[in-house]
Order: structure tokens, then sequence, then C-alpha cells
């Protein structure tokens, strides 16, 4: 259990992050989600106890973590791949820490093996590949066999076998009974792996909820329909009561309503229909109206929308996921429309 | 609260795994020593040139020594590297994840490479020693001699004093590089030549390394010796000053600033 209060850090006139109170239970994922500069580091590093809160406080289990006597057998962090000595071997790196926290040498064995590093474990870690340094961080976090785990970015720069790797190791962590703390700037990759949901923009605190509530409140179903007869078949959908929008490739979208009443419409009027489909909003698109305003850093090209500054792999468009591409996962198949529907105009 | 002594263990298991330690201390060694030897022998040869000053102050224990002036940038990259290795790569957040009390962990990395340079310091001041007064011959002493031993001791403190100097400085500056491009010139050449300006030598006496050098030497008015109104162990004591100041400023930059 992770209790948060009030933290908040300044630097110089800008504000980090902002009176940022939750709680981090135990036996879930729960997902720390951010754009880029929301804050998320700098609040995983205050409750590492490595940067100074302006205010606010952080209890690890009841206890700050300056008081935790042996604070690697409470909470496992994994805040940056490769933050290990480059010339010393992965093993000696490891032995470091466990000697630290008087930490049997065996269980450093236990966990090179646990992340599959064994073979390279008299390797200097400066030759590790990012993956590898990501796994060798892993294995620094779970050597005291914590309660608490902590993933800064965890799936950044790693290969989809690595990213199928480390969801299924925070899901069993979490089936074990232990906190899970996971950052990142990717709702497609939490909405895989987290079963709670914080989301913060610009420090400040956006949302505190159940992944369920989440999708629930978030994810807008619209109708999507396409015609040869474009103009009649937006008469007779505006005589209807119906506000229309037009998307991309001459398609029609019409929020919350029902293709059964939509494809009589159409047929009362005898209007030939090439498409008419139920579709639902990414969450990445809910995610990204919800953190637009704070969203630092915009990319200014050409009728960008907010949030455009997400990487590929942003799992918003399937042409853009790799990650989504590989594990067809919820999220995918409904969003094609979504992107261009968002700046259209209402006609 | 870690317990000291797994931060200590742990410590020094990091200093003896990189091999950065072992060729550091290999060249403070051989430096020394060689350099030492080779200035011996050339002054025994050439005794007979010297001015009669310069050969009734003549000090063969300090000229034994002479090699410690590349020795010590040796154990200045020892000691800047010990801390500096911790920010380059970013483990300094590791560490201090592991043990939060900063106060533990400093003192703990700095009391193990600090009696490290130590030992290593005691045994290159006692070879060089021995090297040195066996090629200078008949103008050579012996460990007996007044003060001679204290020089050779010395010398192993002097070297020890350097490194710990140097970690409190690398604390501070939070950065191998800044480190050594300050120390470095510093030690081997600004200080040096200071210390022989006419006016700026008052003030160069008291820096610390021309303050800790008195110690190594056993005649009071030697040639090659420094200047200054102390004696060994007012020297000795004006480089403790500055080794507890650099100590002290690296313990309060690493606790009130984020890592």
């Amino acid at each position: 259990m992770i209790e948060v209060e009030g933290l908040t850090k300044r630097y110089g006139r800008k504000l980090a992050v902002d009176h940022l109170s939750f709680q981090v239970r135990p036996g879930v994922v729960t997902g720390f989600l951010g754009p880029n500069g929301a804050g998320k580091s700098t609040t995983m590093r205050m409750m590492l106890d490595l940067d100074n809160p302006t205010s606010g406080s952080v209890r690890i289990n009841g206890q700050g973590y300056h008081d935790l006597p042996d604070p690697l057998k409470h909470i496992g962090a994994l805040l940056e791949a490769k933050a290990m000595h480059g010339g010393r071997t992965a093993y000696n790196n490891l032995l470091c820490l466990a000697q630290s926290n008087r930490i049997p040498r065996r269980r450093v064995d236990e966990v090179l093996d646990m992340v599959g590093l064994t073979a390279v474990a008299k390797k200097k870690s400066k030759g590790f590949s990012l993956g590898m340094g990501q796994r060798l961080g892993i294995a620094s976090a779970l050597l005291g066999n914590p309660e608490i785990l902590m993933f800064d970015e965890p799936v950044n720069g790693l290969d989809p076998e690595g990213i199928h790797w480390i969801r299924n190791l925070m899901k069993a962590l979490a089936a074990e009974g232990r906190t899970i703390f996971v950052s990142s700037h990717l709702m497609s990759e939490m909405a895989l792996t987290a079963d709670h949901l914080i989301v913060i923009g610009q420090g400040r605190l956006l949302a505190n909820t159940s992944m369920a509530d989440f999708i629930h409140q978030n994810s807008r179903s619209y109708a999507r329909l396409r015609s040869p007869q474009p103009e009649q078949l937006r008469d007779v959908l505006r005589d209807a009561g119906y506000a229309v929008t037009e998307a991309g490739g001459g398609a029609l979208e019409i929020d919350g309503a029902e293709t059964e009443r939509l494809g009589e419409l159409a047929a009362e009027h005898r209007i030939v229909l090439h498409e008419l489909s139920a579709q639902r909003a990414s969450l990445e698109e809910a995610f990204m109206q919800m953190t637009a305003e704070s969203v630092e850093y915009h990319a200014h090209t050409g009728g960008e929308e907010p949030g455009g500054q997400l990487p590929p792999g942003g799992g918003w468009g399937p042409e853009q996921a790799p990650q989504q591409a590989q594990q067809p996962a919820w999220g995918q198949g409904w969003n094609q429309g979504g992107r261009d529907g968002r700046r259209d105009k209402e006609i | 609260m870690a317990s000291a002594a797994a931060v200590l263990q742990s410590e020094w298991t990091k200093i003896r795994t990189v091999s950065s330690t072992t060729w550091t201390l290999i060249s403070v060694f051989l430096a020394t020593v060689v350099i030492g030897g080779v200035i011996s022998a050339v002054s025994n040869s050439t005794f007979g040139d010297l001015s009669d000053v310069s050969q009734t102050t003549f000090d063969p224990t300090l000229t034994s020594f002479s090699g410690m002036v590349l020795g010590q940038l040796a154990m200045v990259v020892f000691g800047v590297l010990v801390v500096g290795s911790e920010y380059s790569s970013g483990m300094i957040r590791t560490s201090l994840a592991a043990v939060p009390r900063r106060a533990t962990f400093l003192f703990s990395k700095i009391g193990v490479a600090g009696l490290l340079a130590l030992v290593v310091g005691l045994i290159t001041g006692f070879v060089a020693f021995f090297i040195g007064q066996a090629l200078l011959g008949d103008h050579s002493t012996t460990i007996g001699e007044p003060g001679v031993l204290r020089a050779v001791i010395g010398s192993g403190l002097y070297m020890c004093l350097i490194a710990l100097f140097s970690m409190g400085i690398t604390v501070m500056l939070r950065s191998s590089m800044l480190s050594l491009g300050i120390l470095m010139p510093f030690f081997f050449l600004v200080s040096n030549i200071l210390a022989a300006v006419p006016k700026a030598k008052d003030v160069a006496h008291y820096f610390p390394d021309q303050a800790g050098q008195k110690l190594l030497q056993v005649v009071p008015d030697a040639a090659n010796g420094g200047g200054g109104s102390y004696g060994p162990w007012g020297g000795f004591g004006i480089m403790c000053a500055w080794v507890v100041a650099a100590l002290i400023g690296g313990y309060l930059v690493l606790r009130n600033r984020d890592a």
C-alpha cells in the first residue's frame, strides 16, 4: 500500500507536481498515466525519497521511505533502464544492491533466472541492449522480494516479446497480492495491464478510477454509414433529428445512434448503404481528450490533434500501432473512424 | 535504517568489482615508485653539481617521494571515479533507493575507498622510500633517523587525504569530468606554480597539497620542500581541514539536492 498525500514539487516557478493525493492498493496493477512531462517520473522519484517534495508526504506501508529498515525488501523500483554501473557485471551490480539490504547472495541468482539473464550474468552490463538493461532493472526491483513494485515506463524500447513478458509478469505479481504501480504514457498499454487507473496532467490528478469505470465512461459509441447517395442520406438523417458528422472517405457518423433504426430509415427512403456499423471510440482518444489542456509539448504540424506528441505505437490507429497489431486486443478495430471523426465539421 | 555494516560490505563490493579501481591504484604505485627511483638515482649521480646550500639541506626522504607529483594525480582519478561513476551511470538513484540514509551511504563509500587509498598509499610510500634510498647510495638516509618514519607514514596519509578530498569535491560537483577537469590542473599546475610566485605563495602554502606535503619533509628547509610557517603536523592539520570541508560540502549537496 502506498499513500500519497498532497504531494507537490516546484522547480523554480514551474509546478511539476501539484497537490497529488492517491492510494495504490495491493493485489491489483495500478496504472499511472499521463502525457510526457506530466510529472509521473518526478512523482515516482519522490515516492522513493530520491527527490525532496516541496510539500506533502508519501507513506509506504504506513512508514516514510527513509524509515524503512531495508527498503528493497519492501519496495522495488525500476526507474530507468541502465541505472547500473556499466563496467560491472550484471551479477555484481545486483550483488552490491543485495548486500546493502542484507539480502542473501543466492537471491541474486534467483532473480537473474526469473528475468532470463542467467546466461549473461558474468557479462559487463554496458554491453546490454535496452531490453536486457530493462530486464536487469526489473531483476533489481525483484531482488528483495518486495510487496510493492514500481515500474516507470517498463515497456519503453522493448520488443513485442519483452512487452508481453513484462505484462504477464506484472499481472502475475499482482495476483500474488503485491502492489504494482506502473507508469506509462500509452493508454493502449494500460488498457491491457492495469486494473486501476490514476491519470495526471501537468502534475494534477485528472482521474482516479477503476479501469472498467474508465472504459464505461469514456468510450463513445457511434454509428458509421457510407452510401453512394450521401446528400440524400444526410438530409434523411437530419430530418429524422440526428446530428450527423462527416467523417473521412465519404462516411457519416452519428453519436449514440442504434444501427437498427438507421438501417430501417435508409430502407424507407430507398437509399443504398455500403456500410452501416456500430463503432466505439478508442480509450486513447478519451485519454487525449482528458489530458488535452494539460499536454505540455504540443506538436504543431498541420492540424495535429492534442496529444500529437505521442510516439508511433501510441496505439491510436492500427496503421501506427505495431504492438496492437501483434496483440489484437480491445481497443483495436473500432477506432478506425475515430481518428478522422474527431476534427470533422458538424454539418 | 539500513545497517552500516551491510552498506560497508556493499560499497566494498562496488569498489572491487570495477576495473578502474585496479588500474588507478596500480598507476599510483608505479608512478610514485618509478619516478621517485629515477629522480633518486639522478640526484645521486649529480649530487656534486649541487650548490653548498642545496647539499646541506638535501632531503633524501623527500627526494625518494618525488614521484608523488604524478602518483597523486592517479589518486585523484581514483577518488573521482569512485564517486563519479555513480553519477555518470545513473547508479546513484538505484543506490540511494537501496540506502536512503544519505550519510550512511556517503560515509560508507568514502570510508571504504579512503581505507583502500590509505593502504595503497602506505605500501607505495614504504616501497618508494626503500627503493629511493637504495638508489641514493651515499646520500641516503635510514628509516631510523629522526622524522623519517613519520615522513614515510605521512606519505600514505597524504595519498589517502588526496583521495578523500577528490571524493568530497566530486560529490559536490556530481560529475567525474568536471571534477577531473578542475582537480587535475589544480594539483599538477596551479598549486605548484602559485607556490613559486612571490606574493601568491603566502596563500598557496595553505592549499591542501602544499600544506600536506610538509608531512613528507624531514629536513625543515629542504630546497625542494614547501614553505609555510607551520610544521609537518601543522601542514597535516591544514590539509585535514580542507578534506573535512570538502566532505561536509559533499554531504550537504547530497542531502539537499534531488538525486
